[in-house]
């Protein structure tokens, strides 16, 4: 069928591909570009708040002028690197928690009955449906020094003080995988439901307990699962800004923070550009990785 | 057959679901809440959802989002599809990988990357050519097409590549020309996917928080930038009020969902019935010649 | 019941008429995937009204083919004319072909009517036309009280007849059919492929057929083409092809067979001596072999066509003695495995005639087989 639509020429696939391609081309890769750029300009009191880096000189000569400043900025003010090596931090452990939490809950699911596993994916899905920002804030009410949690610990007598979570790394760690949860958990279900379900009946015919099962052939096979799951909520964790806003302290080194307050409170819009270009920079990889597992597992259009 | 497990899966499901419905829990219970400190608990009142319903800062913020999004969902539907197509149907052609990276990376990418790098781009757009004119409306629908895009393109192109391609050929061996064929065939089939679709953008849309701070202008305050700013200072109750109607609005969907979805398997056991029944019918009809 | 159209039909052979101009003339096709062949260099005449069957194992080129002539992949290298006109770069919405597919590919979203008669809406003809087309063509394939239904609500062979009416009712010349029996069960295969053939002949459309089956090839078809690794290895009738196969591949795809080894020690026009390693006595055939002598040559002897006994046969050649390794009772027919002293295994058939026998033949028993000297038939290759 692809042959046919090649022998029509371009007009008919031709345009069916370019109006997607053009519109991401020029509103989401175009802004990357311009992004590069504005990192090399100079912040100035103007409007838009930053130098233009081509001068006419003259008539016919043109200086570009690029601000490595930056950058260096970036390299040597030791805000950024710790901000930048935080967050990596903090989206790792909560990859892990993510995991750790999520691979159970997606596993008891897949192993249901099929009419209740749907049921019970629509039942996690819904948080999903309501709003990211309102469950962040729900914890908010939960965590505080007069929340709910410290009311039921003080009331249940396990504590006689309440406990101090708000604006910890705790909370951050809390929302951050109460936010993501749902992204853990789906590719991780479609994989494990997917599972051919003999193959641990085999595996028991043949002598092994169950966590062995488990161990060896389960947990292989659900991989690409695990896989894409951590990449789901790793990358976006890096940069997140809205959880260690609400829920953790102003003085917490947060990469997404620190851009925010370039941009909006400074605004430095070239070191924020830097900010992005640098966070882009290590994500790139990640992210290709994650477009690459992607496409094989969408079948890459080819068929057969 | 393997007791143990049952259990443990038991109590998988109990504390996840708990974790996972608290909070939402804790949220409507406090919006009744006469106190002003939230959690705080001093009687049963539903003031909130008065105070609620005369806030004209929140009321025009949330009419301002439902409006963003709905444009959102449908020309993200629309360049969605179109892309989900490409990528599910089409050959591999030069240009193709790119194609992919650039529908897949908005579903990772942080957000304050894609609201700074669009920002700058309207910035640099107003300089060079006069649109778009300041931020507002316009910018803010741009933006949000262009990260919501890459889900329905994913929730498409998942949908097709389970999709019999052969019922495309048949379409196509019987005298109807490509266009035909996918608007024929393809869509009347994929359509309860692009509904999903539809739905997930405008969920995306109404909640997106940082991508539209950068791009919005100083008139247009969406919902979550409004409920951000009040959080940011403390707990709120009538943000409570807030929260209890959302989840009110997504109970009520989700369930008619889930009695739509289970109509609709009875409805297909039916007709599985009348299948073998004429099953039966046919085989008897054989025998007698 | 009427007769039936096939007895009237004496001898439909339109190929062996010199003057008869073939409907599908596919010429010197290839196609290639990157460096894959897998169609190599096929030429083939189909004349009209014929079912022709493409017949092979899977990956031998025969469903690549099949789609070239409907037009879903384009030959790398040749042409395909239809009726006379060159096909080989029309596209497949506007050429007078229809195919029937392995999955039936039933529209689901539209009824029976309304998938019957969605070929008939594309070329424009009028509702009422359409409704008067779809209604007669639903008859024909015993659908006629199903129209309303959705294709869920009907068993797969209620499917694949509404998948044969569909393409049938544009009166297309050449219908191609994609393992169209494929999915079937058994008692439903047998009764569908007499109907098919019927329906062919009511309504006189040359058909093409791709199948791995080759009984279903041996019933539908007036000629086969067998297929390997992307050539046509032999065209004929089925009973050509399965009593004069040109080769050792096509002796053994079709059916079972006995090959034996040898060379030809006597060669001559009106019969040929074979010495095999495997037999005491030479095998004698009663027709001239083109071949070198002292050549190596195979002489296939099909299961049916050897006889067994407990008594020596009086006859120069072709006997030999062995012992009974293994007897699989099959209820028409008994199949024997009958090992020889070189220690070749020989399979025969024998149908079981009488019903009672306590003298059947049995295990360990030191038995003679024999065959008619024109039963046997030699490859060269």
């Amino acid at each position: 069928m692809k042959r046919i639509f090649k022998r029509l020429g371009l007009t008919g696939q031709g345009l069916v591909t370019s109006v997607p391609y053009l519109w991401l081309v020029l509103f989401f890769l175009v802004p990357f570009v311009i992004v590069l750029k504005i990192s090399f300009s100079t912040a100035e009191i103007a409007m838009p708040p930053y130098a233009p880096l081509l001068h006419w000189v003259s008539e016919k000569v043109v200086q570009v002028q690029l601000n490595f400043g930056n950058f260096m900025f970036l390299v040597e003010d030791n805000l950024y690197w710790k901000a930048y090596l935080n967050s990596i931090m903090v989206a790792t452990i909560s990859t892990i928690l993510c995991l750790l939490i999520g691979y159970p809950i997606a596993y008891s699911i897949a192993r249901s009955a099929p009419s209740t596993r749907n049921i019970l994916m629509l039942m996690i899905v819904l948080p999903f449906w309501t709003s990211f920002l309102l469950r962040v804030y729900a914890w908010i009410g939960i965590l505080k020094q007069n929340g709910l949690l410290n009311n039921v610990l003080i009331w249940l007598g396990v504590i006689h003080e309440p406990l101090q979570i708000m604006q910890t790394y705790t909370a951050v760690y809390i929302g951050i995988v109460y936010s993501y949860l749902p992204f853990m958990i789906l590719p991780l279900y479609a994989n494990l439901e997917k599972m051919d379900l003999t193959l641990l009946e085999a595996a028991s015919d043949l002598g092994c307990k169950p966590w062995q099962a488990f161990y060896k052939i389960t947990l292989p096979l659900s991989m690409p699962g695990v896989v894409a799951g951590c990449l789901l909520v790793f990358i976006p964790a890096v940069g997140e800004f809205v959880i260690p806003s609400l829920l953790g302290s102003p003085g917490m080194l947060m990469i997404g923070k620190v851009l925010w307050t370039e941009f909006f409170n400074n605004r430095d819009w070239p070191v924020a550009s830097a900010v992005a270009i640098a966070l882009l920079m290590f994500l790139v990889i990640p992210i290709m990785y994650y477009q690459r597992m992607q496409d094989t597992e969408a079948g890459g259009g080819l068929r057969k | 057959m393997m007791q143990g497990r049952s259990w443990f899966r038991l109590f998988a499901l109990i504390v996840g679901f708990a974790f996972l419905y608290i909070p939402i829990v804790s949220l409507v219970v406090y919006s009744f809440n006469a106190s002003k400190l939230v959690t705080v608990w001093a009687g049963f009142s539903t003031k909130w959802y008065g105070e609620l319903l005369h806030n004209q800062q929140i009321l025009s913020a949330a009419w301002l989002s439902l409006k963003i999004a709905a444009i959102t969902a449908s020309l993200a539907v629309v360049l969605g599809t179109l892309s989900g197509l490409v990528l599910a149907r089409f050959g591999p052609f030069r240009g193709r990988t790119l194609l992919s990276g650039l529908t897949t990376a908005p579903l990772v990418m942080p957000e304050v990357i894609t609201g700074l790098s669009m920002l700058l781009l309207f910035v640099t757009m107003e300089q060079l050519i006069g649109w778009p004119a300041g931020r507002g409306m316009t910018t803010i629908v741009i933006a949000h097409v262009t990260f919501t895009m890459a889900y329905v393109t994913v929730v498409v192109q998942s949908r097709l590549s389970q999709m019999d391609d052969s019922l495309e050929e048949a379409a196509m061996d019987l005298g109807a020309r490509p266009s035909r064929v996918f608007f024929l065939i393809t869509l009347p089939i994929i359509a309860p996917a692009l509904m999903s679709g539809w739905l997930l953008a405008f969920t995306l849309s109404v909640d997106d928080l940082v991508t539209t701070s950068f791009v919005a202008g100083p008139g247009s305050s969406t919902l979550p930038m409004v409920i951000f700013s009040k959080v940011r200072l403390g707990v709120s109750p009538d943000i409570n009020a807030l929260a209890t109607i959302v989840v009110a609005i997504v109970a009520v969907g989700v369930v008619t969902a889930g009695i739509m979805m289970s109509r609709q398997q009875k409805a297909r056991d039916r007709d599985a019935q009348m299948a073998l029944a004429a099953n039966q019918q046919m085989i008897e009809s054989m025998k007698k010649g | 019941m009427a007769t039936s159209p096939r007895a009237t039909q004496q001898k439909f052979e339109p190929w062996t008429d010199p003057d008869a101009k073939p409907y599908v003339r596919i010429e010197k096709i290839t196609k290639k995937f990157g460096d894959f062949v897998a169609v190599d260099d096929v030429t083939l005449d189909i004349y009209k009204k014929e079912i022709f069957c493409l017949l092979g194992a899977s990956g031998c080129g025969k469903t690549t083919l099949l789609r070239m002539l409907a037009g879903f992949e384009r030959p790398t290298a040749g042409r395909i004319f239809i009726d006379g006109v060159d096909m080989t770069a029309i596209p497949p919405y506007e050429r007078p072909v229809n195919m029937m597919f392995q999955s039936y590919a039933i529209f689901p979203h539209m009824s029976v009517e309304q998938n019957v008669a969605f070929g008939l809406r594309q070329e424009g003809v009028s509702k009422a036309e359409t409704a008067r087309r779809v209604g007669e063509m639903l008859e024909l394939v015993k659908l006629g009280q199903f129209g309303k239904r959705k294709p869920h609500q009907l068993s797969g062979g209620q499917r694949q007849r509404v998948a044969l009416a569909r393409s049938l009712v544009k009166k297309p010349k050449l219908l191609l059919l994609d393992e169209p029996l494929a999915a079937l069960d058994r008692k439903l295969r047998e009764h569908t492929q007499f109907e098919l053939i019927n329906i062919q002949e009511t309504l006189g459309v040359t058909f093409i057929v791709v199948t791995h089956d080759q009984e279903e090839a041996m019933t539908l078809s007036t000629r086969i083409g067998l297929m390997n690794h992307g050539e046509i290895v032999q065209v004929g009738t089925p009973s050509e092809i399965y009593e004069y196969p040109s080769s050792r591949f096509v002796a053994e795809f079709i059916g079972s067979v006995n090959t034996f080894e040898g060379r030809l020690i006597e060669d001559e026009p009106s019969y040929v001596r074979i010495a095999c390693d495997d037999l005491e006595i030479p095998i004698y055939v009663d027709h001239g072999v083109s071949s070198a002598p002292g050549a190596t040559v195979w002489a296939a002897i099909r299961p049916e066509k050897i006889h067994v006994s407990r008594e020596k046969p009086d006859r120069a050649d072709n006997w030999a003695a062995a012992v009974v390794r293994d007897i699989a009772y099959m209820g028409d027919m008994s199949i024997y495995l009958l090992k020889l002293d070189s220690g070749k295994v020989v399979r025969v058939t024998q149908p079981n005639v009488h019903r009672h026998s306590d003298d059947r033949i049995t295990w360990d028993e030191r038995v003679y087989l024999h065959w008619h000297p024109e039963s046997p038939v030699v490859v060269t290759k």
